[in-house]
C-alpha cells in the first residue's frame, strides 16, 4: 500500500513528513494526517498573516497561493500539499522591506479597514495580476469574490487592485501617486 | 500555542477527527485499499465537500484515500469516436480554462465558471461534484443534457453508465464504496446547442436555487431533439420529458418554448427551504426552461 513517509509513536499515532516550499524556503513539518495547511502555516511555521475565519471555504481569509493558485488553506490537508509551493502574505514583501505594489496600493487607497480579510484579498489579487496584468474592474471583482470583507470595504479594494495593476504596467511598482 | 491546545482539547472548533491517510499511484491500488478497509474508508479528491462534512462530524472516516498522485485522472482530452473525456480529478477551473471545452462545449466551461468562488474552483473536482450528489450541484444538469457517461472502476473491473442513471437520491448514487469514478465522457453528438442557467441568491459562492440545462438539435428552425435537465427541484437532477416531447418535431416559436416551460414546471417536485419556497422554484423552472431553450437554440453551445 502506498503511504507517505510516516513515524508511528508509542501510542500508535502516525505522523507524516511533509515537505513544502513556503515563500521560497524549503520547510519540513511532521504532522498528523488530519492537520490542515492553515494550521501548519500559523502554528508550526508562525506565519500568522494567514487568517482563520469561517474555516469552511466561504470567507477566504485563509487564502494562500498553492502553486500560484489561490486556495482556502482551511480546506487543504497539509499531507496533500506535500512537495508543493506555497506563498503566504509574508512572502510578498520583496528584498529588504519593500512592500509588494499591491500592498502599497492597499495602503494608499485605504483598502484596509479592520484588516482581517486583507492578506487573502491581496493574494487573490496577486494571482489575478500574474495571469492578467490589466484586468477590468469586473475581472477584479470576480477574482476577489471568494474573499469576504465584513467591513464591506470592497470599493477601495477594487480601486487599489486597479491602481496596482496600472502601476505595474507602467513599471512604477511601489511608487506613490502625486 | 496554548490557545491552540485549548481549542483542540476543549472544543471541536473546526479540527478534523483522526484518520489514516493513503495516497496511491494508480486506480487499481486505490480500489484495493478501499476494498481492504471497508466502508469506513473514503475517497479524497479536492475535499471541499468531504472535509467540511468531517469538520461537522457528519462523516467520520477511518481512512482517506487520496487521488492526488493518480495523474491520469486529471486529464481533459478528446478521443476520436469516443468523445470528450473529463478526468474525475479535473478541477472546476480546469474546465473553465479548457480549450477543448471552449471549442466544443463552452456550456460546460460556463457552468463550471458559475460555481462557488475562485479558491474553491481551484481545488473542487468534477468527480467530487458528481459523487457528492447534492441535488443543487451545478455540473450534473449540463452533463446529463449532453448525454454524458461516467466510468466507475472497482476491484472487480469497470462499468460505464449514463450519468442520468447515476444518482439515486440526495447524497446517494449507484457507486460502491470501493469504486472510483474515473472519467466523464461527453459523446460525439449532433446537438446544435446547449446551455446551463443557474439562479443563485448571489453571483458568487451561492448554491443553485434552481438550475436548468438544455441541449437541442435544431435543423432549419425545427427542433429534432431536446433534452432538458432540472437541478435543485427534486431529490436528484431530473429530465423534463413532457417538455422535451412537446418540442420535438415542432418549429421554434415563443409559444412553444413557453409551453415547454409550463410542462417542466409541472413535472418538477421542488421543496421549500431557506433559499426559496417551492412555489418560487416552480415558477423559476418555467422561466429558466424557456430562457435556456432560447439560448441553446439561438446561440449554440454557450
Ligand atoms: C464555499 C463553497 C461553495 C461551493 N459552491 C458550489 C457551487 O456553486 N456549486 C456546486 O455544485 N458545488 C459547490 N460547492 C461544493 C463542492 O465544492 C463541489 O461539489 C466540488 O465539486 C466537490 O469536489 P471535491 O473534489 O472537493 O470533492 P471531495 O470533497 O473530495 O469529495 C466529495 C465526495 O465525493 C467522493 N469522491 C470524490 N471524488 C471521487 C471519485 N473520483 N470517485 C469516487 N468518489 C469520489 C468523496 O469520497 C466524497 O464523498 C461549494 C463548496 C464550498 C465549500
Amino acid at each position: 500500500m502506498t503511504t507517505m513517509q510516516a513515524i508511528t509513536d508509542q501510542n500508535g499515532v502516525k505522523r507524516y513528513m511533509v515537505n513544502l516550499v513556503v515563500n521560497g524556503d524549503h520547510r519540513t513539518v511532521v504532522v498528523k494526517a488530519n492537520t490542515l495547511l492553515v494550521n501548519v502555516l500559523r502554528d508550526h511555521l508562525d506565519l500568522t498573516g494567514t487568517k482563520k475565519g469561517c474555516e469552511l471555504g466561504d470567507c477566504g481569509s485563509c487564502t494562500v497561493l498553492l502553486n500560484g493558485k489561490p486556495v482556502n488553506s482551511c480546506l487543504v490537508l497539509a499531507v496533500e500539499a506535500d512537495g508543493q509551493e506555497i506563498v503566504t502574505i509574508e512572502g510578498l514583501v520583496q528584498q529588504g522591506d519593500t512592500l509588494d505594489p499591491l500592498q502599497e496600493a492597499f495602503i494608499d487607497h485605504a483598502a484596509v479597514q479592520c484588516g482581517y480579510c486583507t492578506p487573502g484579498m491581496i493574494l487573490s489579487a496577486k494571482a489575478l495580476l500574474a495571469k492578467n496584468p490589466s484586468p477590468t474592474e469586473q475581472e477584479v471583482r470576480e477574482a476577489i469574490a471568494g474573499n469576504l470583507c465584513r467591513c464591506t470595504g470592497y470599493v477601495n479594494v477594487v480601486k487599489a487592485v486597479m491602481v496596482a495593476a496600472k502601476r505595474l504596467q507602467e513599471g512604477r511598482g511601489a511608487d506613490h501617486e502625486g | 500555542m496554548r490557545m491552540v491546545r485549548f481549542i483542540r482539547e476543549g472544543g471541536k472548533a473546526m479540527y478534523l477527527p483522526d484518520f489514516n491517510y493513503y495516497c496511491p499511484h494508480s486506480v487499481q491500488e486505490a480500489c484495493a485499499i478501499l476494498a481492504d478497509l471497508g466502508a469506513g474508508a473514503k475517497v479524497l479528491a479536492g475535499g471541499t465537500d468531504l472535509l467540511i462534512k468531517m469538520k461537522h462530524e457528519l462523516v467520520v472516516p477511518k481512512a482517506l484515500v487520496s487521488l492526488k498522485n493518480i495523474r491520469s485522472l486529471a486529464d481533459i482530452g478528446y478521443v476520436e469516436g469516443k468523445g470528450l473525456i473529463l478526468g474525475a480529478r479535473c478541477t472546476h477551473n480546469d474546465l473553465v480554462n479548457s480549450t477543448l471545452l471552449h471549442q466544443r462545449y463552452l456550456s460546460v466551461a460556463e457552468a463550471a465558471h458559475q460555481m462557488a468562488n475562485n479558491q474553491i474552483r481551484n481545488i473542487g473536482t468534477v468527480g467530487g461534484n458528481l459523487v457528492n450528489a447534492v441535488p443543487s450541484a451545478d455540473l450534473p444538469p449540463i452533463l446529463i443534457a449532453l448525454g454524458a457517461q461516467v466510468t466507475l472502476v472497482g476491484p472487480g473491473g469497470e462499468r460505464t453508465l449514463p450519468l442520468e442513471q447515476f444518482f439515486t437520491g440526495p447524497g446517494q448514487t449507484v457507486i460502491a464504496h470501493d469504486e472510483i469514478l474515473t472519467e466523464v465522457v461527453i459523446p460525439d453528438q449532433s446537438t446544435t446547442g446547449s446551455t446551463y442557467i443557474k439562479f443563485g441568491l448571489r453571483r458568487s459562492g451561492a448554491l443553485a436555487v434552481v438550475g436548468v440545462a438544455a441541449a437541442v438539435t435544431v435543423v432549419e428552425r425545427v427542433i429534432r431533439e431536446a433534452r432538458i435537465v432540472l437541478g435543485a427541484v427534486a431529490p436528484t437532477p431530473i429530465r423534463a420529458r413532457e417538455a422535451e416531447e412537446r418540442l420535438v418535431g415542432n418549429a421554434v416559436s415563443t409559444e412553444l418554448l413557453e409551453e415547454a416551460g409550463i410542462r417542466a414546471a409541472t413535472a418538477c417536485k421542488p421543496i421549500s427551504d431557506i433559499r426559496a419556497s417551492a412555489e418560487y422554484r416552480r415558477d423559476l423552472v418555467r422561466v429558466l426552461t424557456k430562457r435556456s431553450l432560447r439560448r441553446a437554440i439561438e446561440q449554440g453551445h454557450v
